[in-house]
Formats: C-alpha cells, structure tokens, sequence
C-alpha cells in the first residue's frame, strides 16, 4: 500500500516536467510546426530556471519571489529557443525537423556547458531548489501525500494544461490557433493572421517547455545538473501523440508516462540491465496508442493536417 | 441613370517570376447591383486578378478602387473591411471543423459597446488583444438567420470532411455573406456542380443581385455566362479585352473576343474504321470501401476505333467502373475480358517467356507467315528464341486475355491506359513537386537496365507535349504544381496518349479547360480513334459527348440505362437516361444498327 502511494506521488510528480513539454510541445504543433527541439528547448529553459533561482535565492528573497523569477527566466530562455526556432521555420521556410534536431543539440549543449563552467565555480543549486520542494512526510495519510506533497510547479503544470485545454476548444482566438495548424490557407483566407499565431504559438509553447526543464532540474533532481533532460523532452513530444494532441488528456498521459517513467525504479530484484530495459514502456505504450487509434480512423485523432508543411501565401 | 461603382481598376498588372506575365495593364469596373462575368481561357488571369482584390495577391502596378476609394488591399482582412468576400475555386475551408465553425472563423469580435467608457490606452489595448474571446455557440442560431434568408437549406452542425462539393460551396457563401460582404466573387463556381445544383445556385444568386450585392463570377462557360450575368468582362492572355452587355452580345461574339481568332466549333467526326471489340466488360459489380455497390452488374463492350462515351451524373460509377478495368479497384463480381489485337502479328518475349510460348504453341495459336500451323514440340529452345526473334511465329488471332487476376501494373503494360483527370488534378497520376520530365519518367522509369535513370528520351517527350499541346510553361523543369490547372491536364492526357495505348481510358480530360485546349484533346483523342485505339471518354458536356464520341454509355445508380448512337439521340433523351434506368434497356451496336436499317 505504502509503495503504491509512494508510486502514485512519485507518477504526477515526474509526470509533470512531460505535462509541461507536451502542452508546450501541443501548442506548437497544433499551429502546423513540429519542434523536435523540445528537449533542447527544456534543456535552455532548465538554464535560465537555475539562473533565476540562483540569483533570487543569493539576494535573500522569499520563496515566494525565488519559484517566480524562476518561472520567468525558465519562460524567458525557452521562448527565446522557441523564437530562433520561429524564425527558422516560420519566416525562413527551413525544415522543420532538421531545424528541431540542431536546437535539440544546441540546447543539450548549452546545458553540458554552462553546468560544467558552473560546477568548475563550484556554485551549486540544490540549496535554491529547497525553495521548490518539500520531503514527502510518510506518516501522513495517502490523500496528501500523493495530491498535497508536491512543490507549487506540479500544480502550475495542471492548472497551465487546463487553461490551454480550455483555450484551443473553447475561445475564438484557439479556434484561429486550431485552423492554423489544419489549414493554413484557409485561416489565410478567413482573415486569421496565420504568421502572427505560428510565432506566438512558438515562443508560449517553447516558454511552457521550458519551465518543465527548470522544474526537473530543480524540483526533481533537487539542483543536481548530473541528470539528462533530453530524454524527458522525448517523452514529452511521444506525449502529445499519445494524448492525441488534446492537452486535457495530456494531463492523464502525463501521469501514466510518470508511472512507467518512474517503474523501473520501484521495482526491486530486477537487474540493472533489465531496469534499463523497462524504460521503453512510454514508447512502447506510445506506439501501441498510434496502433489503436489507426484502427478507428477517425478524422478527430489524427494529427493537424498541415503540420511540418510550411506557408507561403503567393505560393501555387 | 448611371449605376454607382462597385470596383474599379485601372491599370493593374502582376507578374510571377521574370516570365508570366499574369495580368497586363488591365483596367475594368464592377458596377453596384450586378452580375459581372468574368469570361476568359484557362491562364488568361481571371482567378489572379479576383486574388488581386481579395487580398491573396498585391499588384505589382495599378491602383483600385472601391466605392470610389482608392484602397490598398493587402491582405484578406483588407478585403473584407471593404465588404470584398471570395469564394475561392479551392474551397478555403478546415475540414475538421463544423460549417458553423467555419463561418465564424476568423471573425472579428465586436467589442465596440462592451469596451465603451473603458480605459483605451496601451495596456488596455494590449490587454484586450491577448484576452480570452469564448466562442459563442449559439451563434450557430445566428447563421441559421442567412441560411434561412437566401434558403440555402444546410445543416451547419455538421462537420466539412461529410459535406459534398456542393455543400462546401454553399458554407463558403453562408461564410462571405456572414461577414458583411455586399461584393462577392466566385471563381469557377459551377466546375464542380450538377446541373440542378448550377440552377440552385444561380437562383442564389440572383436573389443576392435584388438585395444589392454586386457579384463577379469567373467561368468559361458560355451558355452560363449568357444565364446569369448582366455584363461580360473578357480577359485574354492576361489583358482585358472588352466589357459588354449580355443583353447586346451572343456566344459566338464571346468565343470570338475570347480566343482572338475564329475557330471552328465543330468537332470532326469520321465513322469508326472496322469496329472490332476491344474489351469485353461482363456483369461487373464494384463495391467501395464503405460497402456501397458503385457498379452494378454492367456490361458492355468496347470496340478498336471508336469512341465510346460515357454520361451520366457525377458520382453514378464512372469513376469506379473505370478504376475496375485498370485494375485499381477489386471486382466484387464479374470480369473484364481484353482482345489483344494481335492477329498477323508475330510474338514477341515482351508479354511471354518461352515456357508460355510454348504452351500458346501447344493450343495452336501461332502460325507461320506461309499459314502453316506452328509445332515447337521436339525443337530446341535455341531455335525457338530464334524464330521469335526473326518475327517468324505469327498469331492467328487475336490474343484473348482476362484482365481479372491480372495486377494493375500487367493490365497497363498491355497497354490500357487511364487517363484520369480528378476534381484536384494533381492527387492521381502526376507528382506536384516533380518537374515535367521527372513525371514523363514516371512511366518510363522501368524500362532499361541501367541502375541510373536516362531522363534523355523523357525530356523529348516533355517537349514534345509542350509544343504540340502548347503547354505554358518557364520549361520543361518547372514542378508540374507551379503550372495552371488547363496545363497540368494537358502534360497528364499528352503523357497516357504518347505510350500508344490499346485501349485509353480518358475521364473529364477536359474538365476546366478552355476552349483552345479543350479542342487539343479532342483532336488527340480524335487522333487514336483512327489508330484503331478503343477509347472510352467520360465527359460531364453532353453536346461535346453528342459531338465526339460513336456510342454514349449513359450510367445511372451503377447500372447502364441504355447504349445509344451519339449520331442519332438528343440531349432530352440522354438526360431522361441518366436520371432513370429504364425496364427495357437498349443497348446500341453497330450490327443492330444495320439489322434495324434493314427491317425498314
């Protein structure tokens, strides 16, 4: 039972940095951009987090301020990831893939450099993360541990993922967003300013990612830089499939990804090669979700027509 | 009294690239309260000059003006903010999405009374921009107001992807309407329409021409033209040529200002030389994906030499019992039999290895040129391979196959074509991005046994198809995407006509293409019928099938409603049969043709 709760916690929290990548990762894609830079992007924003921590930590402020600057530099970083990608893409017509690849590794980069210029500083985080977690209290009874242990960036990532959800379905400006990605010539044609709503969906859904970055390296990892972002930001991109570019199931997705994410280490008196082996369960339950929706069909699951194609108005 | 003006323009001109010009120096006007049509060939830069005014395009030079205005129309938000709404020849529509959904796309929401007494300074402005607008569904209610003004009769709940073309047709309207339009321009509007459904329309928009709407509609379709619109506009090579009234004019004054030269009209027709039945169609029945019987138990045959054509309403099989010959959709029953007209002809190892060979040999379908039968028992395969290779092993008559097992690859390289030409030109059979050359090789690639492709002989024929077809075109290495509709479809015809076909299957080859080109391909066409090529012409223009073709096949639910003489029938009959089967079914040959002269 114990350990069931612990899995559950354990589940939304992780689940959380996939929430942030995938309803970021949604909003792009949902205006015809596909960013396989999202884990560059989270990598960047997971720069700008611990730089914002760092700083409002060191000037004494209170937590309040420090989860805040953190929030906006993690906003700030990735946006500005998301911008380069923008302009890649958007205004020069580059491929979107191979554009999305080279930020993946560029924000891999960034991150490998700056922790070891860090490190060789000797400035460390986990100090500032203390502001963005509190220890799991066992005793208390499994309702608040699994719903109310967690650091407020667990709960930013839902309440985030319910606006956006609220947002593409709901208000005009989300159904601009939606025709965008389906058909740009038609939103084109229905006065919809197509080029305006790729960029602002590139930069919020690149800030969004971002703040998943910095919420991994400073809630999850609890400050440590020894941890690896990208294969988060791969399972976030994985995600959206999965939830079917809907970020309302995203949120649910994004809890079943936490789970089999956090598997393997729950389970004792496996080897280690075996544990290893048990990662591949979010891809391998991504690829079996692809599997059943092609059975069905249906027009409304099926990824927005016009994404990864680029837009031209004059073009014939 | 003078009408006020609704558009004009004066001297606009736009260019792509260094090499087409578009449109030259045109000057025109709409005036308030009428039907303009906008007549002119396939490139003449009808549909360039509209994107002018909606937005879609920006002049290179020339001014226009609305309503007196001189206005800059940069984008369509521009356009509608001068009440310029147009209904593209491509709908622009999201498929996923309701009609309602679409007829509010995009709309500006009018905040004006709710934002009164309210701060309007930067932050407010910046405020309201980035706020959250719900989307209203009971706006639908709303629009259910102007579909019910002008009777459009569409349910707009309903999501796109299920509507028919002519449904989509009508959101388009419903949605330049919504938005305030009072000038509309239709491009193309009735390519793609029944009959019935031209006249629902034209009824549309008449009734919007007595409420005060100014409307453009852009087609090449005379007898249209002369229905519906109180001026003609003619544009030729992208100059504007004249703008008379319908009342003063007649169709042959039209076609004249129209082409630039005078040209015949009719269609040359000889009697088939020697029918000989080509292909056998025997009770075939097509089912589609969904289950529902496209075909229906239809029989026919077709002969080497003549035209056969095919009428019907769109939708009613043709494309299905087309794709059942070429082998692309599965026969739920019945079978296709091809006479390979082969008799006198020697064998070649084209079709047959040696071990058929000598099989066809056992069966006694060879002879020598002498007439002796031909035995290949007890002689070496050397020898064989010798004789058929001299061209000494002749047929005795014509090869019998059915097409049944075969897959749609064989059922091609006996040389039945398709030629088909669909509502979007460019999803079957050519590839958009691919230059001319490259989609010519797309037929050919196969051929050789090099591993590099050899795009010499491609590029001939690219050229070849430019020049007697008279494709416009930068060169012969422009992606077939960047060329207008008329000269896609003349790149695809000219290809399936330049493999020398036994049979060619050619379905609406001329279908949005002017009258120039539109006589192109019946001369081509015209052309294979006297090479003893059977050729089968699904056309949607009675008079050109009346005209062309030898036989009319009228198709109705699927089921053939009768084989008549194109020489001897008129429209009311063809008409009568498309939209019933009759009990007793006639079906037109040549010999009962005879037997009834002769029975008089």
């Amino acid at each position: 039972m114990t350990i069931l709760v612990s899995m559950i916690q354990q589940a939304i929290h992780f689940g959380a940095v996939f929430l942030y990548g995938s309803t970021g990762e949604t909003i792009v894609e949902k205006s015809g951009h596909l960013n396989l830079g999202m884990p560059g992007i989270m990598c960047l924003g997971g720069v700008g987090g611990c730089l914002g921590a760092y700083w409002a930590f060191q000037g004494g402020w209170s937590t309040f301020w420090v989860v805040l600057l953190a929030v906006i530099m993690a906003m700030a970083f990735g946006g500005l990831g998301g911008l380069l990608y923008g302009l890649f893409t958007i205004t020069l017509r580059c491929n979107q893939n191979v554009t999305g690849l080279t930020l993946t590794t560029f924000g891999a980069g960034v991150l490998g450099f700056w922790g070891t210029q860090m490190g060789d500083k000797g400035i460390t985080f986990a100090p500032a993360s203390r502001m963005f977690w509190t220890p799991v209290d066992s005793t208390a009874n499994w309702f608040s541990q699994i719903f109310l242990s967690h650091g407020p960036l667990v709960y930013l990532a839902i309440a985030i993922a319910i606006v956006v959800a609220v947002y593409m379905n709901h208000t005009r400006k989300g159904l601009a967003l939606r025709a965008v990605g389906e058909n740009p010539a038609a939103a084109d044609a229905a006065g919809i300013n197509v080029i305006a709503h790729k960029y602002v969906s590139c930069v919020l859904g690149a800030a969004i990612a971002g703040i998943g970055g910095a919420f991994y390296l400073l809630d999850c990892t609890q400050g440590s830089l020894e941890y690896v972002i990208d294969a988060m930001g791969w399972l976030a991109v994985a995600l959206v499939i999965f939830s079917l570019w809907r970020p309302g199931i995203g949120i649910f997705g994004a809890f079943i990804f936490g789970f089999l994410y956090r598997l393997p280490y729950n389970i004792t008196g496996v080897a280690l090669a075996e544990k290893e082996l048990l990662k591949v369960i979010p891809y391998a339950v991504t690829a079996l979700v692809l599997i059943i929706i092609s059975f069905f069909n249906k027009r409304e699951t099926q990824p927005p027509a016009a994404l990864g194609l680029p837009y031209f108005r004059e073009d014939r | 009294m003078e009408k006020n003006l609704a558009i004009e323009m004066v001297g606009i001109t736009k260019a792509f690239g260094t090499k087409v010009v578009a449109n030259k120096n045109v000057s025109m006007d709409l005036r308030e309260g009428e039907i303009l049509s906008l007549l002119g060939e396939n490139g003449s830069g009808k549909t360039t000059l509209m994107n002018m005014i909606a937005g879609i395009y920006t002049p290179d030079s020339g001014k226009i003006y609305v309503r007196g205005e001189e206005v800059v129309i940069k984008s369509p938000i521009d356009a509608y903010s001068h009440h310029i709404g147009m209904i593209h020849q491509h709908f622009k529509l999201v498929d996923l999405f309701t009609a309602a959904d679409n007829v509010i796309l995009g709309e500006k929401f009018d905040n004006v009374e709710k934002n009164e007494g309210r701060a309007d300074n930067g932050a407010a402005r910046f405020g309201r921009r980035i706020a959250f607008e719900w989307l209203r569904r009971n706006r639908v209610r709303e629009l259910q107001k102007i579909v019910d003004q002008y009777g459009f009769g569409i349910d707009l709940k309903r999501k796109i992807y299920d509507m028919s073309v002519s449904e989509k047709q009508t959101v388009e309207i419903i949605k330049a309407l919504y938005r305030g339009a009072d000038i509309l321009i239709l491009d193309e509007p009735t390519a793609v329409l029944t009959p019935q459904e031209i006249d629902k329309l034209f009824a549309v928009l008449r009734k919007m021409r007595d409420e005060g709407k100014s409307i453009i509609i852009i087609t090449h379709k005379l007898n249209e033209v002369m229905a519906i619109s109180d001026r003609v506009a003619v544009l030729r090579k992208g100059e504007h040529i004249a703008t008379v009234d319908t009342a003063t004019t007649n169709e042959k004054e039209l076609t004249d200002m129209m082409v630039g030269q005078k040209m015949d009209l009719n269609i040359e027709r000889e009697m088939p030389q020697n029918p000989k039945p080509r292909l056998f169609i025997n009770d075939m029945t097509v089912v589609n994906k969904e289950g529902r019987t496209m075909v229906d138990g239809v029989s026919f045959e077709i002969n080497g030499g003549e035209i056969l054509g095919i009428a019907g309403i769109s939708g009613n099989g043709q494309k299905e019992l087309l794709e059942g010959i070429a082998g692309l959709q599965p026969m739920a029953k019945g079978e296709v039999i091809f006479h390979n007209p082969k008799e006198n002809k020697p064998v070649t190892f084209f079709h047959n290895d040696l071990k058929q060979i000598k099989a066809k040999a056992e069966a006694g379908m060879f002879h020598y040129p002498d007439g002796q039968r031909v035995v290949l028992k007890g002689m070496r395969d050397k020898d064989i391979v010798e004789l058929v290779n001299k061209e000494q092993i002749l047929y005795y008559e014509d090869e019998i196959i059915n097409l049944k097992d075969r897959t749609p690859r064989e059922i091609q390289e006996l040389g039945i074509k398709l030629s088909f030409v669909p509502e979007d030109r460019l999803n079957m059979g050519l590839v958009g991005n691919m230059s001319i050359v490259d989609n010519m090789m797309l037929r050919s690639y196969r051929k050789g046994k090099s591993i590099f492709v050899n795009r010499k002989r491609p590029k001939q024929l690219a050229d070849e198809i430019i020049q007697d077809l008279e494709v416009v075109t930068p060169s012969d290495m422009t992606p077939v995407r960047r060329l207008s509709g008329g000269n896609v479809q003349k790149v695809l015809v000219g290809r399936e006509i330049a493999s020398s076909p036994k049979v060619l299957m050619a379905a609406y080859p001329v279908r949005g293409l002017d009258i120039n080109s539109s006589y192109t391909i019946y001369n081509l066409l015209n052309a294979q019928k006297k090479k003893n090529v059977a050729v089968l012409f699904v056309g949607e223009d009675l008079d050109v099938l009346m005209a062309l073709c030898d036989r009319i096949l009228v198709l109705c639910g699927g089921k053939v409603s009768g084989i008549v003489d194109a020489r001897n029938i008129t429209k009311e009959e063809i008409g009568l049969l498309m939209t019933k089967v009759p009990d007793d079914v006639q079906k037109y040959d040549y010999d009962n043709a005879k037997e009834g002269e002769s029975n008089d």
